[in-house]
């Protein structure tokens, strides 16, 4: 048996159904996960894409609260989300929609629960569940950085000259 | 494979019929009438379906018999894992940050709980 205390993040996406299921792990007490969760101040430090600068435009996290952030490159904004929370239990479980504003016809219900393994460790698990497998299938494969849009748009050529 | 290969791969699979076409072909190789027969569609729309699946280098076709049976690259599913492993490692970097943010909380209660007791 290895000593280890892996925290790699896990991902599943059911073959059947239009979900994403996110596992991770931290060295910290799930109250302090919790924390850096829900508190703007801290959110802002690591939440959003790689090499770009957050703006938390609003958040008000309390059950049917909502939310707006954006992530901004070279002063400009490359992407924003939005969405509320639906439920907010302090220390065990965060609901909230979740809404890309560059795919607004598209929502995800996010699921968060924050597992006490003991030894101040958490385990969060992030369901998300989306309306199709083609939103989900997108939202996989948006771990692309480019030629994702290129490609829908090429993709919306093709179909409209099939018709 | 190069990222525009994937993309290429991935817009090809964006669309279900496609995806179904994959699906029939994972079983096992069929003909261009075989795979337009379950949706009811001309055998033009399902060629014009397989066009972009071969570009995108998921299908091929044999050249020699008359019937050009479809055949799909098993790759395909190496492709998906590469997705989902692309994902994945977004979401890692992501944590990775969150590590850091909690490790300077551990390191502010503490100093305050130091503060606290002198």
């Amino acid at each position: 048996m290895t000593a280890t205390t892996s925290n790699e993040t896990r991902i599943e996406a059911d073959p059947k159904l239009p979900t994403i299921r996110i596992v991770r792990e931290f060295d910290a007490p799930p109250a302090r996960v919790y924390r850096a969760w829900t508190d703007p101040d801290l959110v802002v430090q690591w939440l959003g894409p790689k090499d770009t600068s957050m703006k938390i435009d609003y958040w008000d996290a309390r059950t049917g609260g909502s939310y707006r952030y954006s992530a901004w490159r070279d002063g400009v904004e490359i992407a924003a989300f939005y969405g509320s929370f639906h439920e907010v239990r302090p220390d065990r479980r965060l609901v909230q929609t979740f809404t890309f504003e560059g795919y607004p016809d598209g929502v995800s219900l996010e699921t968060m629960v924050f597992e006490d393994l003991g030894n101040g460790r958490t385990r969060t698990t992030a369901l998300g569940v989306v309306d199709s497998m083609e939103s989900r299938d997108a939202i996989l494969a948006s771990g692309m950085d480019r030629g994702v849009i290129e490609g829908y748009q090429k993709l919306d050529a093709l179909l409209i000259s099939q018709v | 494979m190069t990222e525009v290969q994937l993309s290429r791969a991935f817009t090809a699979l964006a669309d279900p019929t496609r995806r179904d076409i994959v699906a029939r072909l994972s079983v096992g190789d069929a003909t261009v009438g075989e795979l337009a027969k379950p949706y009811g569609v001309s055998l033009q729309a399902v060629s014009k379906h397989l066009k972009v699946l071969e570009e995108a280098g998921l299908v091929s076709r044999s050249r020699d018999a008359q019937r050009r049976p479809c055949h799909l690259e098993a790759e395909v599913f190496d492709l998906m894992t590469a997705w989902i492993e692309r994902y994945r490692r977004q979401a890692e970097e992501r944590f990775q940050r969150l590590d850091a943010v909690l490790a300077a909380m551990d390191q502010d209660t503490t100093h305050q709980q130091t503060g606290a007791a002198s």
